[in-house]
């Protein structure tokens, strides 16, 4: 659809602006004012320059926090994401079964993120949970407090269970959007099921399935609600991710400057990865409306 | 044979789905002792207690009502800010407009732990700190983009023609845009409205750090509770539940409209 082009279109634009940048930039530039001070009481601050952001960036504790973010992200993403096209390629597409289903799963998009935690904490734990008792049933040692790397895979599959659903939303959304002619006109080529997936399903969830990438990503690379209240970063540290990190700095140990240069660093890597996702997904979809 | 592995699988991901649901479910009808000292599938002495603890005391009722304010104000501010910039992008070109999408989007990208010091400290110093409108307005940080993106993904749906044929008639932008053009798309504000209150429902961080008693949201209750009472687990339980309903109740209602939403969307 082609645009009228008018700069008093900003006018429209002006109260999101206003609004958003209220909240957005006031208190980012307060981040950036802390991160170069040393803050010792309300009235001794000194400049510090960019000491935080040196220490931060050869911090080892946030060389492993990072590494268990990409680790964690890339884990969820990757059976997430095909795992989301299959449920919605199998829902019931019409009549009550596509409403219920839907209903159904939506229902933990619904909870409050620190419910998701509890419910995980009781629901794995060996002695009086469903999952722990069922797990250790079938003979496997499992303990989530105490082992790291079960406490990890804990953390991956609520992180599954809690947001497969918005995948499949989205996913399903697409697949509805498919107009029946394209089937009918591979049905006649005699295409097989395999086929109708690849060259015609698939092409056409792209937009979709672009929008459920980035918004897996970027909020997988934020998580702090669910591991925090499940795990609270441990057993050591092996479920501590960025976020945790960080707010434990700020919060916990009051080191606002260092907390405040991780802040940035923190912003930058996602503003960055952001940028190049946005950057290709805009580029496909000039390609596809050639 | 091969519809039927299909539809296996997709019975097998429903349960894995419900089964941690049914066990909240569960032990919202047990006693704490019974949660803690025996495993069973179902409960052994059903009990309402836990509910009626809930709805009788007023610490845990009110969370309640302070989630649902400053969600509603916060949907309604989302919405209304959302609504024109949505038809500014969807309908004009102008100096801008790409980046200022992109920089809108980084918004609902932000870290919120990133915002979470300057925000405290900022609420305070305005005198706004533990009150409905701050976590409001906190919310809108990452609502108003989202609000604006789905928004416009509709708004493109609607032909341009039917734009130029109302300001041929001499209709005045301000009331074509409430009488005609906003009922065209009242399924997109429904959805809209929809993913507004649900991210600014299941937001705990920002929603807890903003207040500390008058606002104070009903999940930042169920934390605190974890460490002042002994761990209530029947009580905490219950009120997972009740947390579930109101979502439940508006997704019942734009279930249809909400497969339209994004499919239209552009990123």
């Amino acid at each position: 659809m082609d645009k009228w082009e008018n700069n008093r279109a900003w006018f429209l634009i002006l109260p999101v602006f206003l609004i958003v940048a209220f909240s957005a930039i006031i208190p980012l530039m307060t981040v950036v004012n802390y991160s170069v001070q040393d803050i010792l009481g309300p009235d001794s601050r000194y400049f510090v320059g960019t000491e935080w952001f040196r220490e931060m960036l050869q911090n080892s504790r946030l060389h492993d926090a990072l590494l268990r973010q990409i680790i964690f992200t890339f884990t969820v993403l990757v059976i997430e994401v095909p795992l989301g096209i299959a449920v919605a390629l199998t829902m019931p597409a019409r009549g009550w079964g596509a409403s219920v289903s839907l209903v159904l799963i939506a229902l933990p998009l619904l909870i409050p993120w620190n419910v998701v935690g509890t419910i995980w904490q009781i629901f794995g734990r060996p002695d009086i949970g469903l999952a722990g008792v069922a797990v250790n049933g079938m003979g496997i040692d499992y303990n989530y407090t105490a082992n790291a790397f079960d406490s990890w895979i804990t953390v991956v599959i609520m992180d599954i269970w809690h947001w497969t659903p918005l995948v499949v939303l989205l996913c399903y959304a697409g697949l509805r959007a498919i107009p029946d002619a394209f089937y009918q006109a591979a049905r006649i080529d005699g295409a097989s099921r395999w086929a109708v997936f690849r060259f015609i399903q698939l092409p056409k969830l792209r937009g979709v399935l672009m929008i459920g990438i980035l918004l897996r990503f970027m909020d997988s690379f934020m998580i702090y609600t669910e591991p925090f209240v499940l795990t609270g970063g441990g057993p050591g540290n092996s479920t501590t991710f960025l976020s945790q990190f960080l707010t434990k700095m700020a919060v916990g140990q009051f080191d606002i400057g260092p907390a405040a240069a991780f802040s940035l660093i923190y912003f930058l890597i996602i503003l960055l990865l952001c940028f190049v996702f946005y950057t290709a997904i805009t580029s496909i979809e000039k390609e596809a409306s050639k | 044979m091969k519809i039927r592995f299909r539809t296996i699988g997709l019975i097998a991901y429903f349960i894995f789905l419900l089964l941690p649901i049914y066990w909240l479910v569960n032990m919202s009808f047990k006693t704490t002792g019974e949660i803690l000292g025996t495993f069973s599938l179902v409960p052994q002495n059903f009990t309402f207690a836990n509910y009626i603890m809930i709805f009788t005391d007023p610490s845990w009722y009110t969370g309640y009502l302070n989630s649902i304010q400053y969600v509603a104000i916060n949907t309604l501010i989302s919405v209304s800010v959302a609504l024109p910039a949505a038809y500014g992008f969807s309908r004009f070109r102008f100096m801008g407009d790409k980046h200022m999408f992109f920089w809108l989007l980084t918004n609902r990208m932000a870290p919120p732990a990133v915002f979470l010091l300057p925000f405290f400290q900022f609420y305070q110093t305005v005198g706004l700190f533990d009150t409905h409108i701050a976590v409001a307005l906190a919310h809108c940080l990452f609502n108003v983009p989202l609000a604006v993106w789905i928004l416009e993904g509709f708004m493109s749906g609607v032909s341009k023609e039917i734009d130029e044929t109302a300001f041929i008639d001499g209709c005045s932008f301000p009331r074509f845009f409430i009488t005609i053009f906003i009922p065209l798309i009242r399924a997109g504000v429904g959805v809209t409205a929809f993913f507004c209150f649900m991210f600014s429902w299941v937001e705990l961080l920002l929603a807890r750090t903003l207040t500390s008693v008058n606002a104070k949201p009903i999940a930042a209750t169920m934390t605190r509770t974890i460490s002042a009472a002994g761990m209530d687990w029947g009580g905490l339980a219950a009120a997972g539940v009740l947390t579930m309903i109101p979502g439940a109740i508006v997704i019942w209602f734009v279930r249809n409209h909400m497969a339209k939403g994004f499919a239209l969307g552009r990123v």
